[in-house]
């Protein structure tokens, strides 16, 4: 264990950033989101960035290839797959689950070489919740806040006037070992400390004893034709709010841009709450918003886990709880089926 | 509060009792006091039905559905001063039917935004008590208090009006609109920058939309069909913002589509979960149509021709872009 005075954060970032590129939460035009670090830089212990850390694997937008035609041949230009050596730091536990049930789609055959790149150029930093508020519900899907190693490279904590740091893999070893300089070896008193007082806190949380005993792979004849649904997606706008910052929504669209200069293929994040989702030349296959709100929910809670081992594809990190603007969310469909009891 | 809230389900289940109503659009109880959900309710569902200081959304734009699904007898709908007019300019623009409809007016002094209540430091927010003036807050750390003025909905701190432009009855004691700032000043501070001020503050504030539509899909003035931007045949049908143009198109566009329309109903800003202050594009054009045009405020009256959809002799020419493009 290590620590490293917090006033002395900017020398712990600077010399991380000395060989790789660092990505952190940082507050800007008053919201916190993951941003690049430069010298100056500020980072922000906001408990969670609005959109997820998933964007810095799977970002909104990304070029896949380019196209030039002329007369009859066509040139295609794949984009570069990128090699730029990255940080995460201040990941939360919730968050860093998501890396893992993002892998499992994007990383299985046929692998996607542009997730699979940043992911291996990675090293993710996890931070424990210092102060973890009434939405998160974590614990419901297996993560543990206040110390979030199971998919982390290295674990800190904040406590007293220090930033405690632990590596636990390899290559949250490797860079230690790359940073040594600027940490001072430590005994893991004041982090125990730390870890004991954030349990308390997770006792207390209103949300972090759901049961999802009516979830699970083999639970789709049995909720699928569930009356719960018409009440639960009356209210649904059909929006995006819940899909774009869920850490583990993994849906996207593949589409042309044609510019003056050629044609590009991108891919940008879809939504199953549009309505144009997954449109085919039949129409869409999901006509109404009961459909689509369903397909969202049934899909985390029954047919991810039924594809992945039991998996389910949620990790309670309550930004649909905060961001949607009629509250509704996964929490309160969980309850619906009886997750209350 | 706690008085109207109560008034509110006795009359619910007056109305719903007597037979002037079959069914009723009003908030349903969340987890904790703020997620509260806009439902509808029936003699069996009614006890779920809630009004607090939290019930910020506005219930008019579900009304286009409603109205079109109901064959017989009225809907109930709770609406405060300010969803009247979006009430309004519905009926104008012949998307509900009023004879469908029992509208209960409903007194507002302003509702709360838990963001605003989160940024004062006051995290796991679990039951919020709402004194008149001050707020009592329990939450999983102790309990904390704020006043209420703080922590206001951005749209409450402007307040347009207390006024019900329409209603069949109504409910709670009246407020005064003690509170409110000028409605104007944030653009009027705008139009004061520099062009390049100007656009290095929309750029910080646009380039954070992450294209949810959820300012788009709340909005009652948004009723279309089929958006423009997503119908794949229209050519700028996008579900991302591939570079800045596009970030700020999507908003200008929406901004122009529902000019003269907008009544300022604030739920754009309300519900962006990037805290874009959207509303001040849509009360820019308000407030250049008041200029141009005399006042004129969407939804105060129903049926009203709005100064961009009506001619007069005195209308501003076309001119008075380049007058005004300069500043």
């Amino acid at each position: 264990m290590y620590y490293i005075e917090k006033a002395k954060l900017s020398e712990l970032f600077s010399k991380i950033a000395e060989n790789r590129s660092l990505y952190l939460p940082v507050k800007k035009n008053g919201q916190t989101n993951f941003a690049h670090w430069e010298e100056g830089t500020e980072y922000c212990d906001d408990l969670k960035t609005v959109k997820s850390a998933k964007d810095h694997f799977f970002p909104q937008t990304e070029s896949l290839m380019h196209f030039k035609t002329e007369g009859k041949k066509i040139q295609i230009n794949q984009d570069k797959i990128p090699d730029e050596k990255t940080v995460l730091f201040g990941v939360r536990g919730c968050d860093a689950k998501s890396f893992k049930i993002l892998d499992s789609v994007f990383m299985s055959e046929p692998q996607d070489a542009f997730y699979t790149a940043r992911r291996e150029n990675s090293v993710v930093i996890t931070t424990a919740c210092s102060s973890p508020d009434e939405a998160c519900f974590c614990g419901v899907f297996g993560v543990d806040p206040a110390d979030p190693k199971a998919d982390s490279d290295v674990v800190t904590w904040f406590a007293g006037d220090k930033l405690y740091w632990e590596a636990v893999s390899e290559k949250g070893e490797a860079l230690t070992e790359e940073i040594k300089d600027v940490l001072s070896s430590s005994d893991e008193k004041e982090v125990e400390e730390e870890k004991a007082r954030i349990s308390e806190i997770t006792k207390l949380l209103p949300l972090n004893n759901m049961s999802l005993s009516a979830f699970g792979g083999d639970k789709t004849d049995a909720l699928f034709n569930a009356p719960q649904w018409d009440k639960l997606s009356e209210a649904c706008l059909g929006c995006g709010s819940c899909t774009f910052v869920c850490p583990t929504c993994q849906c996207y669209d593949v589409r042309d841009y044609n510019g003056a200069n050629g044609i590009q293929r991108y891919r940008c994040w879809d939504s199953c709450m549009f309505s144009d989702f997954t449109m085919m030349a039949h129409g869409t296959n999901r006509p109404t918003q009961k459909q689509r709100f369903r397909q969202r929910f049934m899909h985390k809670l029954v047919y991810f886990p039924a594809n992945n081992n039991g998996e389910f594809s949620c990790v309670g990190c309550g930004r649909c709880v905060a961001r949607c603007p009629i509250s509704m969310n996964i929490a309160k469909v969980i309850k619906s089926f009886g997750g209350d009891k | 509060m706690q008085k109207t809230a109560g008034l509110i389900k006795k009359r619910a289940l007056e109305l719903l009792a007597d037979g002037t109503v079959t069914k009723v659009l009003g908030w349903e109880e969340g987890d904790f006091i703020y997620d509260v959900t806009p439902a509808f309710f029936d003699k069996e569902t009614i006890d779920s039905l809630v009004f607090s200081s939290f019930c910020g959304s506005n219930l008019s734009k579900y009304l286009i559905k409603a109205c079109k699904e109901q064959t017989e007898g009225k809907i109930l709908v709770f609406l405060k001063p300010c969803d009247t007019f979006s009430f309004n300019q519905l009926l104008t623009e012949h998307r509900i039917d009023r004879e469908k409809v029992y509208v209960v007016g409903v007194e507002c002094k302003g509702m709360l935004d838990i963001e605003k209540i989160k940024a004062l430091g006051i995290n796991g927010v679990t039951k919020v008590i709402d004194n008149g003036e001050s707020l009592n807050i329990k939450t999983i750390y102790g309990e904390k208090t704020c006043e209420r003025s703080e922590v206001l909905l951005e749209k409450c701190t402007t307040c347009k009006s207390k006024e019900l432009v329409v209603f069949d009855e109504v409910l709670g004691e009246k407020a005064e609109n003690e509170n409110s700032q000028d409605r104007f000043a944030q653009v009027a501070a705008l139009e004061a920058m520099t062009t390049e001020e100007r656009y290095a503050f929309w750029q910080g504030e646009l380039s954070k939309c992450i294209r949810c539509n959820a300012c788009r899909n709340v909005c009652p003035a948004c009723s279309c069909m089929k958006c423009v931007f997503d119908n794949i045949q229209s050519g700028v049908a996008s579900k991302s913002n591939a570079d800045t143009f596009e970030e700020k198109m999507f908003h200008i566009i929406r901004a122009f589509h529902v000019a003269g329309r907008c009544t300022d109903c604030g739920e754009c800003s309300r519900v962006c979960p990037q805290g874009i202050p959207l509303h001040l594009l849509n009360r820019k054009f308000i407030k250049d149509i008041n200029e141009l045009y005399g006042d004129y405020q969407a939804g105060e009256e129903a049926g009203s021709r709005a100064p961009l959809v009506n001619f007069t002799f005195d209308d501003a020419e076309p001119s008075v872009i380049h007058e005004r493009g300069n500043s």
